[in-house]
């Protein structure tokens, strides 16, 4: 059994509006051991991006409240004061972002800016942090990286700016990579080499990653285990295989059903019916029942506590202990 | 996938290392109303800095035999006014010329004051968000109430005539405008992913401002600045027309302009003279910000 490196237990989220309480992430535990990667899966507004940026306290102070513990080798990342957290921030961990053009800032090259982060944490001088830049951009398999080191974010491709990207986030050799979506805006094609990369670097430096995304075939292409998101709580979670293999809560048999994959040309694709809860005004009970066609009188008395299925596999469903045709 | 092992040698030779500004110059030189309009503000600009070693004629002396002489007036001792005489006697070009370092140095150091003040209110209020930026807005709003003009005058007549305190109710002037437009141009960089980023990466709030922030703000807010130049020097020439800005005999556009004006029907082209001037020098810098901005705008 290897370290665990992320301890996150009982995590919730409340974005305050003047007169609206969102609850975005409803009581999350996880646990992700060194060298590990565990892929977040859900619709969009199912708290995915939020627990993942509440890892590195990423959400804005003033509007977010964090309740819950969340640990990362032991430490308390939720008590960490200022300086801390910026150290914190870049060198334990990094964050590879959705938007490779948004993320980057336009009057800098890529260059200064994976040389800025690096100085930051390690304290080199200018030229070996400039060294380190460019052996990023070919660790990344950037062609020509030299050249591109001078580039500006709008002179790439999508591609080549996820890639930046990647090298800006593992500069400084972080111990857990997340991964908000990394691949979602790019086209397919480039998705693909984006994931193997990804895999690649991670075996390669021994990190942790978690991985968002809300496409099941990259979860599953990713990841060792993968955790179902549904608003704002962990609804499914096991090891990649059991999962998709054998799904047992309603929404990941949803999910999976409603894959394009295999279903002949011109026939209907099976979506789940409805749309996800209102987070301000979230169901007393199971905040899928609504939507569930196997839902029971008792699925809206309280929300089911996750059941152990055995081998790491769990889901709160009330009806998890029966094994179900997906 | 990886790259063919050859595709470092199909790309083309590595640039050389070419800065932002860099660009920008490049671009901004192949403007060719840009630059017409900077070798127009530049031969002012060295002719005012010059002007007592070009052998021009005192612009203090008049002459009450010689008063309003028209435009090329060569006087019996064979002396030239080539752009004739004022309503005293003196030289139009001498005065023109020496006229051209107050109206200029009226116009650009308000702009550079309230370059620096509003940027700084701007950024501030931009990034701290809440009650700091409402404070710092609200107050700026008071003074947005007052069309330019009349706060100009409002203020300079408060303080009284002079040209310190022109440059002072001219900077209070320019404060409120420059400090919005970096407040807005703060407030929608500071939402954009690449701060998150930044912040991913450890920066502290300084760090994101000194780098993220002035990087991204300050381009706008300069060109936005350098337009409000010739804005400036027609509300100096304004307040010196109005007897609140320079005072007689110093020589400064807008004072001439005012002392001409009785001279409008007798000499026509020499009283528009000084008014000429304040036209096409701002005219100049509303163009060469037009310029600058195009030519900075990479994102598109």
């Amino acid at each position: 059994m290897k370290r665990e490196l992320v301890r996150v237990e009982d995590l919730t989220v409340r974005f305050e509006a003047r007169e609206r309480v969102v609850h975005a992430v409803n009581g999350v535990d996880l646990a992700l051991a060194e060298g590990e990667t565990l892929g977040l899966l859900g619709e969009s507004g199912s708290g995915k991006s939020v627990t993942l940026r509440s890892l590195m306290r990423l959400l804005p102070p003033r509007r977010a409240r964090i309740g819950g513990r969340i640990l990362f080798a032991g430490e308390d990342v939720l008590a960490m004061d200022a300086r801390r957290l910026e150290d914190h921030r870049g060198r334990s961990v990094a964050m590879v972002f959705q938007e490779p053009m948004l993320a980057f800032d336009p009057v800098f090259t890529i260059g200064e800016q994976i040389a800025e982060t690096v100085r930051r944490h390690e304290g080199v001088d200018r030229a070996a942090a400039r060294r380190r830049a460019l052996e990023m951009l070919e660790r990344v398999r950037i062609p020509g990286a030299a050249r591109r080191l001078d580039a500006y974010p709008h002179e790439m491709s999508g591609g080549m700016r996820q890639r930046a990207m990647i090298a800006l986030a593992l500069s400084c050799r972080p111990r857990l990579l997340l991964a908000d979506e990394p691949t979602t805006a790019l086209d397919a094609t480039v998705q693909i080499q984006i994931l193997l990369l990804l895999r690649e670097l991670q075996k390669e430096l021994g990190m942790a990653m978690i991985f968002v995304t809300h496409d099941i075939g990259v979860a599953v292409e990713t990841s060792d285990r993968i955790a179902v998101m549904y608003a704002g709580r962990i609804v499914e979670g096991g090891t990649a295989r059991d999962v998709v293999r054998t799904p047992r809560h309603p929404y990941t048999a949803g999910l999976l059903a409603s894959r394009a994959r295999g279903a002949p040309k011109g026939a209907r694709l099976d979506a789940i019916p409805g749309a996800p809860p209102d987070l301000a005004r979230l169901p007393v009970g199971c905040a899928f029942a609504p939507r569930c066609a196997q839902a029971m009188a008792e699925c809206g008395e309280a929300v089911p506590a996750p059941r152990a299925l055995g081998g790491g596999h769990e889901a709160r469903c009330l009806r998890a202990e029966a094994p179900r045709a997906a | 996938m990886a790259p063919p092992p050859a595709a470092a040698t199909i790309l083309p030779p590595a640039q050389r290392h070419r800065g932002y500004w860099a660009g920008v110059g490049r671009r901004l030189l192949r403007d060719r109303v840009a630059m017409a309009c900077a070798a127009v503000l530049l031969a002012i600009l060295l002719a005012a800095l010059l002007a007592p070693w070009l052998g021009l004629a005192d612009p203090y002396r008049g002459s009450i035999a010689r008063r309003l002489r028209p435009i090329g007036f060569t006087t019996p001792q064979g002396f030239t006014h080539w752009l004739g005489t004022d309503e005293q006697g003196r030289d139009m070009l001498a005065r023109l010329v020496h006229g051209a370092r107050l109206s200029l140095f009226l116009g650009v150091v308000p702009v550079v004051n309230a370059f620096v003040i509003g940027s700084a209110l701007g950024i501030l209020a931009g990034y701290a968000g809440g009650k700091v930026n409402m404070a710092i807005m609200r107050t700026i709003d008071v003074f947005y109430a007052f069309p330019s003009v009349l706060l100009a005058i409002a203020i300079s007549g408060a303080l009284g005539a002079g040209i310190s305190n022109s440059l002072l109710s001219l900077t209070i002037v320019f404060v409120p405008p420059i400090a919005r437009v970096a407040e807005s141009v703060t407030t929608s960089v500071r939402a954009l992913d690449f701060v998150d980023a930044a912040r991913a990466s450890g920066a502290g709030a300084f760090t994101i401002i000194r780098v993220h922030v002035l990087g991204n703000v300050l381009g706008p807010v300069f060109v936005y600045a350098t337009g409000l130049v010739s804005v400036a020097m027609i509300l100096a020439s304004g307040l010196s027309f109005l007897g609140l800005g320079t005072r007689p005999p110093e020589p400064e556009w807008g004072l001439m302009l005012n002392t001409l004006r009785t001279a409008i029907y007798s000499q026509p082209l020499v009283a528009a003279l000084p008014g000429a001037m304040i036209f096409v020098v701002s005219i100049c810098f509303n163009l060469l910000s037009d310029g600058l901005r195009s030519a900075m705008d990479v994102k598109l």
